[in-house]
């Protein structure tokens, strides 16, 4: 269906789309979280681990904000006023990463730890 | 009111946030505002695992090991991670339920929407059941916000205060789906439209997606 057609619908403030997606999309949802179990249940670990943690979760993420929250057939004013906002969050995290790195060195100096000599737990920071 | 003309694309994003009245054309005021709610939420729990992030990347003592905090013995055999596994499961669930809830009031067929509403919160209250269960067994084993027998003393704080919030969503979302469930059951939506269902449905499904980010970070990390 046309971009047209779905903004006609939305007008009238009802939408309404076949049972079927919902069913696909929910189907893959349980999918996508067994593949995340397995990622723990058989201990990958390094780069694959957190690679197939972030992708698995934002999969499972967009299919539940474009399918079952409806985005997909929302007018772009709306969608762009709630995606692009949180985007700033991630210079949050990026500042946050650096100040993390920053304390854990300055324990390490000031605290007198020797962290290389401390039990390491299995997964890393 | 003469209705402007609608446009798509980037010049329809212009028109929009330029026009007099209304950015959101033909979203429903609520709906609008229940999205501007989720979005602070987001920055409140995108805060709460920031502030993890860093304390787990400064945290000298090695982090417990969720995989094996979270572990049950079912049938006399450790699984790692089971409960929070069955947990999800159950959350997502209860999302498909509540989609297809949204479908049906839209067609207007109240009984299924009330059932499907109604098993929505049902998971929903399994949901926290099984929290409660958590930290029960979290707490007989000596976890607490300022430190832990597993390792990491800020292991406690960051789980307690991120499941705490989000438990504390999933239960208000109980209560808010059971009154409109029952709303619809009795016919109050019938001339004012049953958008509310969607709505509360958005609700639901943030609270599905922020344990998506919950599951990812904290339990599998």
């Amino acid at each position: 269906m046309s971009d047209a057609q779905h903004g006609a619908v939305a007008q009238e403030g009802v939408q309404q789309h076949p049972l079927g997606i919902y069913l696909r999309i929910w189907i893959l949802l349980f999918i996508l979280s067994t593949f995340s179990y397995m990622v723990d249940y058989y201990q990958f670990q390094g780069f694959l681990r957190w690679s197939l943690i972030l992708i698995f979760m934002l999969l499972k993420a967009g299919f539940i904000m474009a399918i079952f929250m409806h985005m997909m057939w929302e007018r772009m004013a709306l969608v762009t006023a709630i995606i692009l906002p949180p985007l700033l969050l991630l210079f949050l995290v990026g500042v946050m990463a650096l100040e993390g790195d920053f304390t854990y060195a300055m324990r390490d100096i000031w605290l007198g730890q020797d962290v290389t000599q401390l039990p390491k737990s299995p997964v890393h920071h | 009111m003469a209705q402007s003309e609608v446009v798509e694309g980037l010049e329809g994003l212009g028109k929009d946030w330029a026009s007099d009245r209304e950015v959101f054309r033909g979203a429903p005021w609520g709906k609008g505002m229940m999205w501007i709610f989720l979005l602070s939420d987001t920055f409140i729990f995108t805060s709460f695992l920031t502030g993890y992030m860093t304390v787990r990347m400064s945290a000298t003592a090695p982090w417990p090991f969720p995989s094996e905090v979270f572990a049950l013995t079912l049938f006399g055999q450790s699984i790692p991670l089971i409960l929070i596994a069955i947990m999800t499961f159950v959350l997502i669930t209860s999302s498909g339920t509540m989609a297809l809830a949204v479908n049906y009031g839209y067609r207007r067929d109240r009984t299924k929407t009330f059932w499907l509403m109604a098993a929505t919160a049902g998971l929903g209250a399994t949901f926290v059941g099984m929290q409660a269960f958590e930290w029960t067994k979290l707490i007989m084993e000596g976890v607490r916000p300022w430190g832990n027998p597993m390792g990491a003393a800020q292991f406690g704080s960051s789980f307690f205060m991120i499941t705490g919030f989000h438990g504390l969503h999933v239960s208000a979302g109980v209560i808010y789906l059971l009154v409109v469930a029952f709303r619809v059951r009795r016919g109050y939506y019938e001339k004012r439209g049953y958008e509310i269902v969607e709505i509360a449905g958005l609700y639901w499904h943030f609270v599905d997606l922020v344990w998506v980010f919950i599951f990812a970070f904290f339990y599998l990390w």
